[in-house]
């Protein structure tokens, strides 16, 4: 039985792993912008498909390459002709927006590619176990794993290293100030989008291999990642990667305790730690209003 | 859009034209099949034409057009639209042109589907009323259908209650019962791989019902349940499953799950390697998530209700070509559902005569389907007191290509359904007629 | 003219069951709007409350075989108690973060009617039940099979939650609830008991939207999982806010727009999630006031 748990710890940690790919992005949106984006999984559908349509041309890892930045070119459109209005108003108002968004991103996927889901092809080697006892160590989860691994810690370097990312971190804190001591604000917000929209799609290219690709791949995963970053904290990137973690883990071992309980689980945790520490484990006191 | 209830004359109605990627949207909602029409009332002449123009009936589909089973509902409206070119090229119904009022139910919205069904049932005044494949919208419309007392004729809906607990004199179903297509496969299974079997489940009606059914009809002949898991409806992510699955050291791992489900269970599956060490299988089987699946994953035995790859079989080239002209694809098993849903209702008008629920229904008890729409080599014929067809059920195995880049599917056996049907006892059937 | 609804429903187009559920809806809209447009909190969950009238309702028909109206009596019941529960675990967070956690607690009730499957039914929802005629003791009225009488019960419901609702927002607990939303901190600072008061606004809101819920699954003969997502969530914000959230009837022109034009949309047209996703951005984009918002201004100027 203890092998069955390792199995599913660690395949917990590969889909965490991915699951924490989403919810950073939407994280970062909601820290600096205060909008929650209800078509970040539209988002990642669209990266999906995009990835799909490019494959014959570029293959696959061009695919990869190119999915994503196309992905967060309209997501920078998007944010510069409807949400950037929004700015400042009652957070409602983004939030209906982003949920209309979502309906005719759905629509729009169905209409282009079509209801049924279509085969997206992955590179036959990754497809592979890599080990006969190890078998759910396939080629393609560690690929992820590794993708995953790679785009956090570029986010995280980013974030700690560069000036663009200096600039977030304080906006985070205090956007006012971060203004009036000159950082063009409107320039910030959006390239703040543009980045957690490139992380939905690549989270889009990735599922895609592991899914089928259908119309809805972007609405089942959006509420694990709204739930990573409840748990993770409010405000806090570190939080919403540890909360994505370890909600793919809890559903992991959920699985070998309690098998109807797996996706209950992750609502638990979000329910006791509300009760117990509304800020979420890592989230920042002052964050609730 | 209100249907004039005034006298109409079948004359000067386009002839819609179905663009042949069926990704365009449905833009107009009626569809009207007269171009023949037309010819046949010139011959008529104009007098005795104005004196007996007829009003159309019309046929109110309820359907998926969106969300997660928009891909089957497609499939199934265009086998109904196909049916019902042919119906008004051959003087319609009781000599009266044929129109389809579509609606979209969504994928999963009882609400909507049961307010649709009532739009077309008030509001339009349709005669007949078709859907749904969602087994438990299926359901939630017979209700109103029986309400209502309107010929009700279920295309893709599984559920065994639709014909079973809860069938009703005025609901009639075409595909399948779950614990028919169990019956059909399970013998297979035994013989070519072994007794021991470990349920990846799909928790809802139709995922219990197959789990049953494979359950009662592997019991007789030792089949063993080494255990299992009950999957939400629409579980990303499979691989734990797939890891206890695989520490149980089944036979068989069997696949219970519909549309989307089946498809990432199948890739992930695949992906782990797993064929290499059990054997994949399953009972229900449809084309649309096989042609969702790189080619390497479509691996695995089941059993499909339909297929097209029937050599030898009458008609069933022509209704190939006729789909693949209209559609660029092959015919589905759900194609063939909607083009049999249609087709029964006009028939079963011709057969009694009369456009009244109560005498169709007494018509299609025990009614055989002519050759060119059972489209199969054994009869296909409606049980009496239960309303559920019963036709043939095609064993096969998953291949990635056959002789035909769409030929996905490789059937071993065709069985005949009235061997896997069960009593109508077992049905669970009491079927209550109006007095 | 909502009196006479069923006569001329159908002369514009409609039918009657359009009419009933333009009704229901209506009500769940303004219980919402109680919360939203007079409180100033947005929750975007509120459809599990609806959910949970409604499958009270159906289960206590379902399971008890009791009447039409004490059934909808414990619907309301239920969610109310399940709201104060919430409502008091999550009253500490507001703005944005109480909306996303709102949309969480949507979904674990979501969850729980997929898959407590014995009891609720889970992803087929709960049939073998119906509505049943109404005993006053002294007459019989049949809601079952005559949809017109159906749809005055549900008028009849829709007028009593109303008028308490409007008696409610006119006392001097409404007028706190409009302090707190114009002005959180010097409503505190006013001595204005903010968390207690913000707590029964959501609770009270939740009550009336479950009665909604309850009305809708004897609408329906039949309740399902779907009742409960987000997406009835954002359906009910998205009405109140093209209706008017500042008006008290707004919301009911907002959800009659809504219905009606879903309802018609969806049958000329399978793309209909796009017009109704662009209707959600040209409200907020254009429209934030809404109808009864725009008209008020037209008519001062």
């Amino acid at each position: 039985m203890s092998q069955v748990v390792l199995f599913n710890v660690f395949n917990g940690l590969i889909v965490g792993a991915f699951y924490a790919l989403m919810a950073l992005g939407l994280s970062l949106i909601l820290n600096l912008s205060g909008v929650i984006n209800f078509a970040h999984g539209g988002f990642l559908a669209l990266g999906a498909y995009l990835a799909y349509t490019l494959i014959p041309y570029v293959g696959f890892w061009g695919a990869l390459i190119l999915a994503p930045p196309l992905t967060a070119v309209l997501g920078l459109v998007v944010e510069w002709l409807l949400i950037r209005p929004l700015y400042g108003k009652d957070p409602l108002y983004s939030l209906l927006l982003t949920f209309g968004l979502a309906y005719i991103f759905e629509d729009m996927t169905r209409l282009i590619w079509g209801a049924q889901s279509v085969p997206f092809q992955v590179p036959g080697w990754l497809m592979t176990s890599l080990s006969n006892q190890y078998f759910f160590l396939t080629g393609y989860r560690v690929f992820m794993m590794i993708i995953v691994a790679a785009a956090v810690g570029g986010l995280f370097a980013v974030l700690k290293y560069t000036r663009l990312g200096m600039r977030i971190r304080a906006g985070t804190r205090d956007l006012d100030t971060v203004s009036t001591l000159g950082v063009n604000v409107r320039v910030l917000r959006s390239l703040n989008f543009g980045i957690g929209i490139y992380m939905a799609g690549l989270a889009g290219v990735l599922a895609a291999g592991l899914l089928g690709l259908s119309p809805t791949i972007g609405a089942n995963l959006i509420m694990p990642s709204f739930v990573a970053i409840i748990v993770g904290g409010l405000g806090s990137l570190l939080g919403t990667l540890l909360g994505g973690l370890m909600i793919g883990v809890a559903s992991g071992l959920a699985a070998v305790y309690f098998p109807s309980a797996t996706e209950a689980v992750i609502y638990v945790m979000m329910a006791l730690v509300l009760l117990v520490r509304p800020r979420g484990l890592l989230g920042e006191e002052g964050r609730l209003h | 859009m209100r249907t004039d209830k005034s006298a109409r004359l079948a004359v000067g109605v386009k002839e819609e034209k179905i663009p042949s990627a069926d990704q365009r949207a449905i833009s107009r909602r009626r569809i009207v099949k007269s171009g023949l029409a037309l010819a046949g009332a010139q011959i008529a002449g104009p007098f005795v034409l104005s004196a007996r123009a007829a009003q159309p009936i019309k046929i109110g589909l309820d359907n998926p057009l969106t969300g997660p089973y928009a891909g089957l509902g497609k499939n199934e409206l265009t086998g109904c639209q196909m049916a019902l070119d042919e119906i008004n090229a051959k003087d319609g119904i009781l000599g009266r042109p044929v129109e389809l009022v579509i609606e979209d139910s969504t994928s999963g919205d009882a609400g909507v589907a049961v307010l649709k069904a009532r739009k077309l049932i008030d509001g339009e005044g349709v005669d007949f009323l078709l859907g749904n494949v969602n087994s438990a919208l299926s359901l939630a419309m017979a209700q109103v259908s029986n309400e209502k007392g309107i010929l009700h004729i279920v295309p893709g809906g599984h559920t065994d209650a639709v014909t079973g607990s809860s069938c009703n004199w005025n609901v009639f179903r075409v595909c399948n019962t779950t614990q028919m297509e169990a019956n059909a496969v399970a013998a297979a299974l035994i013989e070519q791989y072994g007794k021991r079997f470990y349920y990846i489940t799909a928790d809802y009606a139709f995922g219990h019902t197959l789990e049953a059914g494979m359950m009662s009809a592997s019991a007789p002949l030792g089949g063993e349940r080494v255990g299992g898991d009950l999957t939400p409806v629409g579980t990303v992510d499979f691989s734990s499953y797939l890891i206890k699955a695989q520490a149980a050291n089944p036979d068989v791992v069997l696949f219970l799950l519909g549309g989307d489900d089946m498809l990432n269970a199948l890739k992930q599956a695949v992906q782990f390697g797993l064929q290499n060490k059990v054997h994949l299988a399953g009972a229900q089987q449809e084309m649309e998530p096989l042609e969702g699946l790189a080619p390497e994953a479509r691996i695995g035995v089941w059993v499909m209700e339909w297929y097209w790859n029937q050599p030898g079989v009458p008609h069933v080239a022509e209704f190939v070509e006729a789909t693949k002209k209209r559609t660029g694809r092959v015919p589905t098993a759900r194609t063939w559902f909607g083009y049999v849903s249609v087709w029964t209702c006009a028939l079963a008008a011709a057969k009694a005569n009369s456009l009244k629920a109560l005498d169709m229904a007494k018509a299609l008890q025990d009614f055989h389907l002519p050759p060119e729409v059972a489209l199969g080599p054994n009869p296909a014929f409606y049980r009496a007191g239960q309303n559920q067809l019963v036709a043939s059920l095609f064993v096969g195995e998953a291949q990635a290509k056959g002789s035909a880049p769409d030929d996905l599917f490789k059937v071993t056996k065709v069985v005949n359904g009235a061997r896997v049907a069960g009593t109508l006892e077992e049905s669970g059937c009491k079927m209550k007629w109006p007095t | 003219m909502l009196l006479f609804a069923p006569f001329w429903m159908n002369a514009i187009g409609g039918y009657t069951e359009l009419a009933t559920r333009i009704v229901v809806m209506g009500l769940a809209a303004m219980s919402l709007n109680f919360l939203l447009g007079f409180t100033g909190v947005l929750s975007f969950g509120h459809a599990a409350y609806f959910g949970l009238g409604a499958y009270g309702t159906a289960m206590a028909i379902k399971y008890w075989g009791i009447g039409s109206i004490p059934a909808i009596v414990l619907g309301v019941i239920i969610a109310t108690i399940a709201a104060m529960i919430i409502g008091a675990l999550i009253i500490k967070l507001r703005g944005v973060y109480f909306a996303m956690v709102t949309i969480a607690f949507g979904q674990v009730f979501y969850f729980i009617a997929f898959r407590w499957n014995a009891v609720t039914g889970g992803d087929d929802g709960l049939t073998g039940w119906r509505r049943l005629p109404i005993n006053f003791g002294f007459a019989e009225l049949d809601i079952v099979q005559n949809d017109r009488a159906f749809y005055y019960f549900a008028l009849a419901i829709f007028a009593v939650c109303v008028a308490a609702m409007a008696v409610l927002l006119n006392s001097p607990f409404g007028r706190s609830l409009i302090a707190i939303r114009e002005n959180e901190r010097r409503a505190r600072f006013l001595g204005v008991p903010i968390e207690f008061h913000v707590w029964l606004s959501f609770v009270i809101s939740c009550l009336f939207v479950s009665a909604a819920g309850g009305l809708y699954a004897l609408l329906n003969n039949f309740i399902d999982p779907r009742a409960l997502r987000v997406d009835l969530s954002g359906n009910l914000v998205i009405m109140a806010v093209l209706g008017g959230m500042r008006s008290f009837w707004g919301p009911l022109i907002g959800a009659a727009i809504f219905v009606a034009l879903q309802d018609y949309v969806s049958s000329h047209t399978e793309n209909w999630m796009s017009v109704i996703g662009l209707v959600f951005v040209l409200v907020v984009r254009f429209f934030p006031r809404g109808v009864l918002g725009m008209l008020r201004t037209g008519a001062k100027a």
